[in-house]
């Protein structure tokens, strides 16, 4: 993995949608016709902005930045209240939203055109970078 | 129980409250909001109950298409409340059966 | 009975299809009229918060309910009379009995499309009348348009799409979703929409279906087991869970009636949900300038019925005379084509053109 924050992007059906390709500024997604094809990234292309984040539909596109020091930052999609502010200390969960332990928000934003989607990043050992998509809404016991 | 806040929809706009007459007892409903919503905001779920086994129902499809939710209002039965708006003083009450037209007896 | 009749396109149902059929027409230059029952049109795209698929001509990307709120004002702005709180009980050729409010009259117009959607099926089972049990469109619309829970402990019936999205908006809402049940060993919906639900702690049981609904004048608790592969109970597997909701999304069935009655042909198309009427690739019925577009024509999503409707409203205006070219025809087929397509859009292409060749079928019988 590149260690710069890029999109990873986990669209695993031929389904017809195409918005992170017409988002990317860099064209670093290429979905073509039909649009049912998967969507493909060039990751040399990837600036790591998010703006396939917040547009893709199914909420499908993560951002994985793996630094130096073991340590790693996942962004991920977040439409639940309360938001996450940075600095709150929350609990990584996986894709089947079972605990990873403690993670620090680091950031939390809108892109443009988001309509309500918010991204927010976490920073988290390296080693669970491939296996955190989210956080455990506050409000859930489970 | 209302969503006062939203993360897509954003909170709750202002309303004007309404009294509606539920049973005898008077709630505050949202002017214009189905009679049904007024009610689940209040956790109230029972519309009727059934002509031969008195059977409870409430709201099934929430388009007016299926008659669970009808109950009587101000005096006139089999009123579908979900898709009824509400208006200031209305009275809703629970129907049994087929309910009683004003001039029945 | 009052009776008006108008030089123009009478369009049943506000929703997807119908704005869109409405829209379409009228910017053709059709005088349009379109009557839906609600106080306000929008259809199901209302509660709809979700961004929509697709691609950017077919508005991806775009929340639902903007969508509704963009092609009411296209349509005001392109001259489409609106007949609110409208309920059309007959159709008869090319009249519409309708009432509105308390006013009963009858509406002869040149041409008819009907876009009137679909009803959300049921579901039997002890307990499936208890209050608390109830569609899972029926909550979103709720939850998302009325700004109320229907309940705080909710169990979805059914992985399909709706029943994923609206388990969903049941948890940005504030509910607490204790489990998707499906009957299938796998889902139907896609797997974007369960992965958002799995992501939020909510577990999703495929093989599974739910054996009763109990509790004193409302749902209280509900028992749910896994089935073998002929989908009997596997005795033992049953598990209680407290919850004062059950949703269920397990399908939907085309709202033909106003077709049956004028006399449509129809053929049974269980992947479309059942009956559907008879269409040519232009959505034209058996009978002629009569049109259906969306749900009515075969439950999708509303990103097809968006396209539907406007190849019935370009096939309308072109029957009774306005100019359409025929450029704008190809490239409404070619949008709607292109939503029908991967494992989930080919079955429903094939359904789609097995319908339309039975309707030429028929033209050459009578």
């Amino acid at each position: 993995m590149s260690r710069r924050r890029i999109a990873v992007i986990e669209c695993p059906e031929e389904i017809p949608c195409n918005p992170c390709e017409t988002a990317c500024p860099q064209d670093a997604i290429k979905v073509g016709q039909p649009i049912t094809h998967r969507p493909h990234l060039d990751a040399q292309r990837c600036m790591g902005c998010g703006l396939c984040v917040a547009a893709c539909p199914g909420l499908a596109i993560f951002m994985v930045d793996i630094k130096d020091n073991d340590q790693a930052e996942v962004t991920f999609p977040y439409e639940f209240l309360p938001l996450p502010e940075p600095g709150d200390t929350v609990t990584a969960v996986n894709r089947e939203g079972i605990s990873l332990g403690t993670a620090q928000v680091k950031a939390r934003w809108q892109p443009k055109g988001a309509d309500g989607t918010y991204l927010v990043t976490i920073a988290l050992p390296a080693a669970l970078a491939a296996e955190a998509r989210g956080i455990r809404r506050p409000s859930c016991d489970n | 129980m209302r969503i006062t806040n939203h993360p897509l929809l954003g909170p709750q706009p202002p309303v004007n409250l309404v009294p509606l007459e539920v049973d005898g007892q008077v709630i505050w409903a949202k002017e214009g909001e189905p009679i049904a919503a007024a009610l689940l905001a209040y956790g109230i779920r029972l519309c009727r109950t059934t002509k031969r086994r008195g059977e409870p129902r409430g709201v099934f499809c929430g388009i007016g298409h299926c008659t669970d939710c009808v109950m009587t209002v101000d005096g006139i039965p089999n009123v579908r409340t979900c898709v009824t708006p509400v208006r200031a003083g209305m009275k809703v009450t629970t129907q049994r059966g087929l309910g009683q037209w004003p001039n029945d007896h | 009975m009052a009776q008006r009749s108008l030089k123009g396109i009478a369009v049943v149902g506000g929703g997807p299809a119908g704005l869109m059929a409405a829209l379409t027409a009228a910017r053709h230059g059709a005088a349009v009229v379109l009557v839906d029952e609600n106080a306000e049109p929008g259809g199901q795209l209302r509660k709809q918060i979700h961004k929509f698929f697709g691609s950017k001509a077919h508005r991806a990307g775009v929340r639902g309910y903007r969508i509704a709120q963009e092609l009411i004002s296209d349509c005001t702005a392109a001259g489409v009379e609106l007949l609110g709180q409208s309920v059309v009980f007959s159709l008869r050729e090319c009249t519409l009995d309708l009432l509105q409010k308390d006013d009963a009259f009858n509406l002869k117009a040149d041409a008819i499309i009907l876009a009137t959607g679909a009803s959300e099926n049921a579901l039997a089972f002890p307990g499936c009348t208890l209050p608390g049990v109830m569609g899972a469109g029926a909550a979103q619309t709720f939850v998302n348009l009325h700004r109320v829970l229907p309940g705080r402990r909710v169990l979805m019936v059914g992985g399909g799409n709706v029943g994923l999205i609206v388990a969903y908006q049941l948890l940005q809402a504030g509910a607490e979703v204790v489990g998707v049940v499906e009957a299938l060993p796998y889902l139907s919906g896609y797997q974007v929409h369960a992965a958002k639900i799995k992501r939020a702690g909510v577990p999703i049981w495929t093989s599974h279906t739910v054996l009763e609904a109990r509790g004193d004048q409302e749902v209280q608790e509900v028992t749910i087991a896994a089935i073998d592969d002929h989908f009997h109970p596997l005795p033992g597997s049953e598990r209680t869970l407290a919850v004062d909701t059950v949703c269920l999304a397990v399908g939907l069935t085309p709202l033909a009636e106003l077709a049956w009655q004028a006399g449509c042909r129809f053929c049974y198309q269980g992947a479309l949900g059942g009956y559907v009427p008879l269409h040519s690739d232009n959505m034209e019925t058996t009978l002629p300038h009569v049109y259906v577009a969306g749900d009515i024509a075969g439950v999708e999503e509303a990103s097809t019925a968006l396209e539907e409707g406007a190849i019935a409203g370009l096939a309308a205006a072109a029957a009774i005379g306005c100019p359409v070219p025929i450029a704008e025809f190809d490239a409404a087929q070619e949008r709607l084509v292109s939503l029908r397509k991967g494992p989930f859009g080919d079955i429903r292409q094939l359904v789609k053109s097995e319908i339309v060749k039975r309707w030429a079928d028929c033209r050459v019988v009578e």
